[in-house]
């Protein structure tokens, strides 16, 4: 799967998941954190949906802001993850 | 000039901060054409301290204490609950909130949220849920389960989103609960209801909206949980009380603040917090608690985080101007 087409799902996955008025006011490189699109129970249902939709398993140490506090981080995390599973 | 722990403490200036509640208390019920306070009792130190400054206000005829256990509650908080009713003198009722929590389905519907986790979960075991440490890793704090059978045996799995929400929602039946019928008594005695948070939880969104975070007056609210301890001994609130560990009371295992939703103990979360709206650097504060620079950086930004999602607890309700 390329890097544009997780971005892609990601993306959707948070504009649809988290409701936002103007979904364009955040891009890739957004802080979800510091931009208060999402708390800890947001992260939380990051981290489920990434399960669930690319059958990883994410460990505790991976739920760190280098690998989830962004579309262009999570999406960076999925594209290593899921190369490692299927090589 | 250097940060120390005893910049935030009241100390010479307690007892005028006593008298200032104390006016001010009576003048918000003077205003408020209420003839009383209702206190719900836990046996913690801030609702200990809320009815002290009750009692001190007003006297001790116009203060009703609530004790409002359930099946669930810590084994001591029914008597320490007793033990400032009676110190202070002041009228109770003892509202066993159980068979309304059983009722409303407080438990049913939390343990069925658990066992989709932990299928083993059953009848007889307890339960918590947990947050890891903010201070050994910068993990973002997910919650997990802690669940533990009669015979000792612990497990513990992070909670999946939907499983996570309906533990909290359910769980807060046993906050609203309360409040309804703190209100109960506040109505049929033409009293007004006293919240208990101290400044710390006001301030971090630490309360159920409409279950303990609703209330008519906050005599506490304005003041960090170390200066809560200080009225406490200038109100000679039993030494039993004041060395009692906070705890939440509100899982069925032994679950300090810390534990769900606090980063440190109260003494610095206190300090984080006062530095934080102080100007003062995470150095500084390292330096007073013992920590890294690098740990107080996560606490502030665990406070400012917690603040933001705060805001919703406090808002009341939205409406259009006309």
């Amino acid at each position: 799967m390329s890097d544009d087409a997780i971005r892609k799902r990601l993306r959707e996955f948070v504009a649809k998941n988290f409701y936002m008025a103007d979904a364009s006011s955040f891009d890739d490189t957004s802080s979800f954190l510091d931009r208060g699109i999402i708390d800890s129970t947001g992260v939380l249902e990051l981290v489920s949906f990434v399960e669930g939709e690319y059958g990883l398993a994410v460990a505790d140490e991976d739920i760190v802001p280098a690998n989830f506090d962004s579309i262009d981080a999570l999406a960076a995390f999925v594209a290593r993850r899921t190369a490692k599973t299927t090589s | 000039m250097t940060f120390s722990l005893d910049d935030l403490r009241l100390g010479d200036r307690a007892p005028a901060e006593l008298d200032r509640i104390c006016a001010w208390l009576r003048e918000t019920l003077q205003a408020s054409k209420r003839r009383g306070l209702v206190v719900g009792l836990s046996g913690g130190i801030d609702s200990s301290v809320v009815a002290s400054l009750a009692v001190r206000a007003l006297g001790a005829d116009r203060v009703f204490g609530l004790f409002m256990n359930e099946g669930e509650s810590a084994d001591d908080t029914a008597r320490l609950s007793k033990l400032i009713a009676d110190h202070l003198g002041i009228a109770t009722a003892n509202e066993d909130i159980s068979p309304i929590l059983d009722a409303a389905g407080c438990y049913a519907r939390r343990d069925e949220a658990i066992r989709s986790v932990i299928p083993r979960y059953a009848p007889g075991w307890k339960c918590k849920i947990v947050l890891p440490s903010l201070l050994e890793t910068e993990q973002l704090r997910v919650f997990k389960v802690v669940v533990r059978s009669p015979d000792g045996e612990e497990l513990s799995a992070r909670m999946p989103p939907a499983a996570y929400l309906t533990v909290v929602a359910a769980t807060s039946f046993k906050q609203r609960t309360r409040k309804m019928l703190e209100y109960f008594h506040a109505d049929r005695l033409v009293y007004a209801v006293a919240g208990t948070p101290n400044k710390l939880e006001y301030d971090q969104g630490f309360f159920v909206k409409n279950g303990d975070g609703s209330a008519d007056v906050k005599p506490i609210a304005h003041l960090y949980k170390t200066q809560v301890y200080e009225l406490a001994a200038h109100l000679d609130v039993p030494a039993e009380i004041r060395a009692r560990p906070p705890t939440t009371d509100t899982y069925s295992l032994p679950q300090s603040q810390e534990e769900f939703y606090f980063s440190l103990p109260y003494t610095g979360m206190d300090a984080c917090l006062y530095a934080r709206d102080h100007g003062i650097s995470a150095a500084e504060v390292a330096a007073a608690l013992d920590l890294t620079p690098t740990q107080i950086e996560r606490v502030f930004k665990d406070i400012d985080a917690k603040r933001a999602a705060a805001k919703y607890l406090h808002a009341p309700p939205q409406t259009l101007a006309i």
